[in-house]
C-alpha cells in the first residue's frame, strides 16, 4: 500500500475533468438547485400566463345591447371587422340589469336607445374607436332616414360612397409576430442576466470558499492554478448551461402548448441562440469573477468586491429593455456590440429579427476577442492572490504578481 | 547520494525585506524520519512551502531522486500543510476519492485506498459526513489521511503534531514510522522536542532562516556540552565556579548542576567536590534536544 507507483501522472486534461466533475456533482445534485431551477420555472409560467392573458383579452370591449339598440349588433360587429378591433355583442333585458354588469365589469359598454340616438353607458370612459363607431352607426341611421327623405335610395348611395378607398401602399411589410417575438426576447434577457449573474458570482463563491477553508494549499499542491480555475469555470458554466437548457425547453414546450407562443420555431432559434450566448457571456465574464473573488479570503468581504461586476451586468439588463423596444435604433446597434453587454443584448434583438449576419459576426468576434483578454487577466490576479490569505488585496498588487 | 532522496540544495527566499531562507541545505534520505525544527518564524513552512511548489524560491534547487522535483513528481509527494484545510462540506470519503485523483490514481484504487485509510484511522462511522460536522480531532485524522491516501513516494507534514490528544499523537507517529521503514523519506515539523528526539532518525534546527544543526540526534547531543548533576551537601557556595572548563548552572540545597566544555575534566570536579566533603551524587548526563535547541536558538551555530 505504500510502495509508491512509479510512473503516475495527472495529465492538464484529468486535472481540469476531476475538479469540473466535482463542481458539477456538487451543484447539481443540491437541493438548492432543484428548488432554484422550479422557482424560476414557476416565475417564467407565471410570466407567460400573464402574457397569454394579455393577448386574449385586453383588446376585447364587450358591447351590451338593450332595448330597440339591440339592433345594432350586426353593424357594430361588422364595423368593428373592418377596424380590427374585438368587439362582442350580448343582449342585456334591461337598462338596470346592464348598469350593474357594467359595475361588476362584466361588460365594457351599455349601449341603450334607438339607433338613430344611442346612449352609452361606460364605467369610466368610452374607447375612442367604439365611440367612433357607435356615433357611425347613428350617423348613418340619420343618413338613410334623409336620404330616403330626398327620394333616393339610401343602398345605393352607400355602395357609390363606400366604394371610394384611399390608395395605400406600404414601405414595409408588417410583422404579425412582433408582439410575441418582444415576449421571447425579454424572457431571453432576463434569463441570460440570471444565468450570467448567479453562475459568474458562484465561480467567485467557490473560489473564497476554497480560500477560506484553506483546501486551496493543498489542490495547488497537486494541481496548477490555471488548471484548477479552467476545472471550476467549465464545472460551474456546465450547470449553468444545464439550468438554462431545462428552463428555455420546459417553458418553450408551455408556451408552444397553451397557445401562448405560434412562433415556435422563433423561440427555439432564439433559445439556440440563448445558449450559445450564456456560454460566450458566462466565460467572459467568470474569470473577472474569479479573480475578484480570489482577492478576498472570507465570504463577508466578497460582496464588495463582487459589486462593479454584478453593476455592470444590471446595466446591460437594464439597457436591454431599451434595446428590445426598439431593436433596430443606433444605440440597440451601438450597446449591442460592446463585449460586456453583447452577450445580454445580442440575444433580444436577434430574436426581435433586428440583428443582421454581419452584426451577429461582428459582436461575436468582439467578444471572443473580450474573453481571450478577460481570462488571461483573470488568471493572472487569481494565480497572484490565491495563496494569500488574510487581509483584502489590491488588485494593482495582483496584476503586478 | 542514495536513490529516491529529497535534497534540498541551496533554496534563498525573500518576502520583501524579510529573508525568510538563507541558503538553506539538507536532504531526507529514504526510510528515514526527519525532524524539522525551529522557533516561529525560522522559515520551516516556508521550506516546506517551496517543496510543495506553493510558493517558489529565489533561489536553489529541490530534487527528488536525483532530478529537479517538476509539477510531476510534486503529485506524488504527501502534503500536510500547516494552515489544515479540506472542502468542509465535502463527505469525507468523498474528498479522499477527490484528492487521491487529483494526485493521478486511477478511481478504483482510490477508492479502495481511501476506504483503507478511513478504516486505519477509525473514521468507518464517519465516513459519510460532511467534513464540518467532524470534531477536530476527526478532522485532524482526515487531514493526515488526505497526505496517505494517493500512497506518497515522500511525506511533507508541517507540523503534525500540533492539536493532536494524545492518543492521536501515538497514531500519527506509528503512521510515520510505518511510512518511513517502507522506504518513503518523511519529514515533519514540530515544536515538541522530545518528541522528536524519540522519533527522529535525523533532526535539521533552522534559525532565522538558516540550516544551524543537521544531524542524528546522538550526533549531536553528544558533541555538544554536557551537564554533571553534583550532590555535596556540605559544599560551600560557588565551590565549582573556578574549576577550568565548568560553568554552573544552578546551585541549590547543596545539589549543583554544571555544565562541562566537551574537553573538560570531570574527574578533576569530583576531587573538588570531595574536597568539600561527602558526594551524595555525581551523575554525568547528556544534554537533551530541548536543551541543544535552546543553545543553539540562542548562539547561532553549535558546530
Ligand atoms: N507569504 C508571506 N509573505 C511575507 N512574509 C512571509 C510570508 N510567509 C512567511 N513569511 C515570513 O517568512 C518568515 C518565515 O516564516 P515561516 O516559514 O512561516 O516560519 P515557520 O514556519 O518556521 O514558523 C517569517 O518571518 C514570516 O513572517
Ligand atoms: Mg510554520
Amino acid at each position: 500500500m505504500t510502495q509508491p507507483t512509479d510512473r503516475r501522472s495527472v495529465t492538464p486534461l484529468t486535472a481540469v475533468r476531476l475538479v469540473a466533475l466535482r463542481e458539477l456533482n456538487t451543484r447539481l445534485r443540491t437541493r438548492g438547485f432543484v428548488a432554484g431551477t422550479l422557482l424560476i420555472l414557476a416565475v417564467l409560467v407565471g410570466y407567460l400566463a400573464l402574457q397569454a392573458s394579455l393577448f386574449s383579452d385586453a383588446d376585447r370591449t364587450t358591447v351590451g345591447l338593450t332595448g330597440q339598440a339591440a339592433a345594432i349588433a350586426e353593424p357594430l360587429e361588422q364595423g368593428a371587422r373592418q377596424l380590427d378591433e374585438d368587439i362582442r355583442t350580448q343582449r342585456v333585458p334591461d337598462v338596470e340589469a346592464g348598469r350593474e354588469q357594467v359595475r361588476a365589469g362584466e361588460l365594457d359598454v351599455l349601449v341603450s336607445g334607438s339607433p338613430a340616438n344611442l346612449r352609452a353607458l361606460v364605467k369610466t370612459e368610452l374607447d375612442p374607436q367604439v365611440r367612433a363607431l357607435l356615433s357611425g352607426i347613428s350617423q348613418q341611421e340619420v343618413l338613410d332616414a334623409k336620404l330616403i327623405e330626398a327620394g333616393l335610395d339610401p343602398a345605393e348611395v352607400m355602395s357609390e360612397v363606400n366604394s371610394v378607398r384611399v390608395q395605400v401602399s406600404t414601405l414595409e411589410t408588417p410583422d404579425p409576430e412582433r408582439g410575441q417575438r418582444l415576449v421571447v426576447a425579454l424572457v431571453m434577457l432576463g434569463l441570460l442576466y440570471m444565468s450570467i449573474t448567479t453562475y459568474g458570482s458562484l465561480v467567485a463563491q467557490g473560489i473564497v470558499e476554497e480560500k477560506a477553508s484553506r483546501v486551496v494549499e493543498i489542490l495547488l499542491s497537486t494541481v496548477r492554478p490555471w488548471h484548477l480555475l479552467l476545472g471550476k469555470v467549465i464545472g460551474l458554466g456546465l450547470v449553468g448551461l444545464v439550468q438554462l437548457a431545462v428552463l428555455g425547453v420546459s417553458g418553450l414546450v408551455m408556451a408552444t402548448s397553451t397557445g401562448v407562443l405560434t412562433i415556435s420555431g422563433v423561440a427555439t432559434q432564439t433559445l439556440l441562440w440563448g445558449l450559445l450566448w450564456y456560454l460566450l457571456g458566462f466565460f467572459l465574464y467568470a474569470t473577472v469573477f474569479a479573480g475578484a473573488g480570489s482577492l478576498v479570503s472570507r465570504q463577508e468581504d466578497m460582496q464588495a468586491v463582487l459589486t462593479p461586476v454584478t453593476i455592470v451586468l444590471l446595466v446591460g439588463f437594464l439597457a436591454g429593455f431599451a434595446v428590445i423596444q426598439e431593436p433596430e435604433g443606433t444605440a440597440a446597434v451601438v450597446l449591442s456590440m460592446i463585449p460586456f453587454l453583447a452577450p445580454i443584448l445580442m440575444p433580444g434583438r436577434i430574436a426581435a429579427g433586428a440583428a443582421g449576419w454581419l452584426e451577429i459576426a461582428l459582436s461575436l468576434a468582439l467578444t471572443v476577442a473580450a474573453i481571450a483578454v478577460l481570462t488571461w487577466l483573470g488568471a493572472r490576479v487569481y494565480r497572484a492572490a490565491v495563496l494569500r490569505t488574510g487581509s483584502r488585496i489590491r488588485l494593482r498588487d495582483a496584476l503586478r504578481g | 547520494m542514495p536513490q529516491r532522496t529529497l535534497e534540498i540544495d541551496s533554496v534563498s527566499k525573500r518576502f520583501g525585506d524579510v529573508v525568510a531562507l538563507d541558503s538553506v541545505s539538507f536532504d531526507v534520505r529514504p526510510g528515514e524520519l526527519f525532524g524539522f525544527v525551529g522557533s516561529n518564524g525560522a522559515g520551516k513552512t516556508t521550506a516546506m512551502r517551496i517543496v510543495l511548489g506553493v510558493v517558489s524560491a529565489d533561489a536553489g534547487e529541490v530534487r527528488f531522486d536525483g532530478r529537479p522535483v517538476t509539477h510531476e513528481i510534486r503529485t506524488r509527494i504527501g502534503y500536510m500543510p500547516e494552515e489544515r484545510g479540506l472542502y468542509p462540506k465535502m463527505k469525507v470519503l468523498d474528498q479522499l476519492v477527490y484528492l487521491a485523483q487529483l494526485h493521478g490514481m486511477p478511481p478504483n484504487e482510490a477508492h479502495r485506498n481511501a476506504e483503507t485509510w478511513i478504516g486505519r484511522l477509525g473514521l468507518t462511522d464517519r465516513r459519510a459526513d460532511e467534513v464540518q460536522k467532524l470534531s477536530l480531532g476527526n478532522q485532524q485524522r482526515v487531514q493526515l489521511a488526505a497526505a496517505l491516501v494517493h500512497d506518497p513516494a515522500v511525506l511533507v507534514l508541517d507540523e503534525p503534531f500540533s492539536g493532536l490528544d494524545p492518543i492521536a499523537v501515538d497514531v500519527m507517529s506509528d503512521v510515520l514510522r510505518e511510512q518511513a521503514a517502507s522506504g518513503v523519506p518523511v519529514i515533519f515539523s514540530s515544536h515538541q522536542l522530545e518528541l522528536v528526539e524519540r522519533l527522529c532518525d535525523r533532526v535539521g534546527i533552522i534559525r532565522s532562516g538558516r540550516i544551524v544543526a543537521c544531524d542524528s540526534v546522538a550526533e549531536l547531543t553528544s558533541s555538544a556540552a554536557s551537564q554533571l548533576v553534583v550532590s555535596a551537601p556540605a559544599a560551600p557556595p560557588g565551590w565549582a565556579a573556578a574549576l577550568p572548563g565548568v560553568r554552573v548552572v544552578s546551585e541549590s540545597g547543596g545539589s549543583t548542576v554544571l555544565e562541562l566544555a566537551p574537553d573538560a575534566d570531570d574527574q578533576s570536579v569530583l576531587a573538588a567536590a570531595l574536597a568539600t566533603g561527602p558526594v551524595h551524587e555525581f551523575t554525568r548526563r547528556k544534554a537533551s534536544l530541548s536543551e541543544l535547541f535552546r543553545t543553539a536558538v540562542a548562539e547561532g551555530a553549535i558546530r
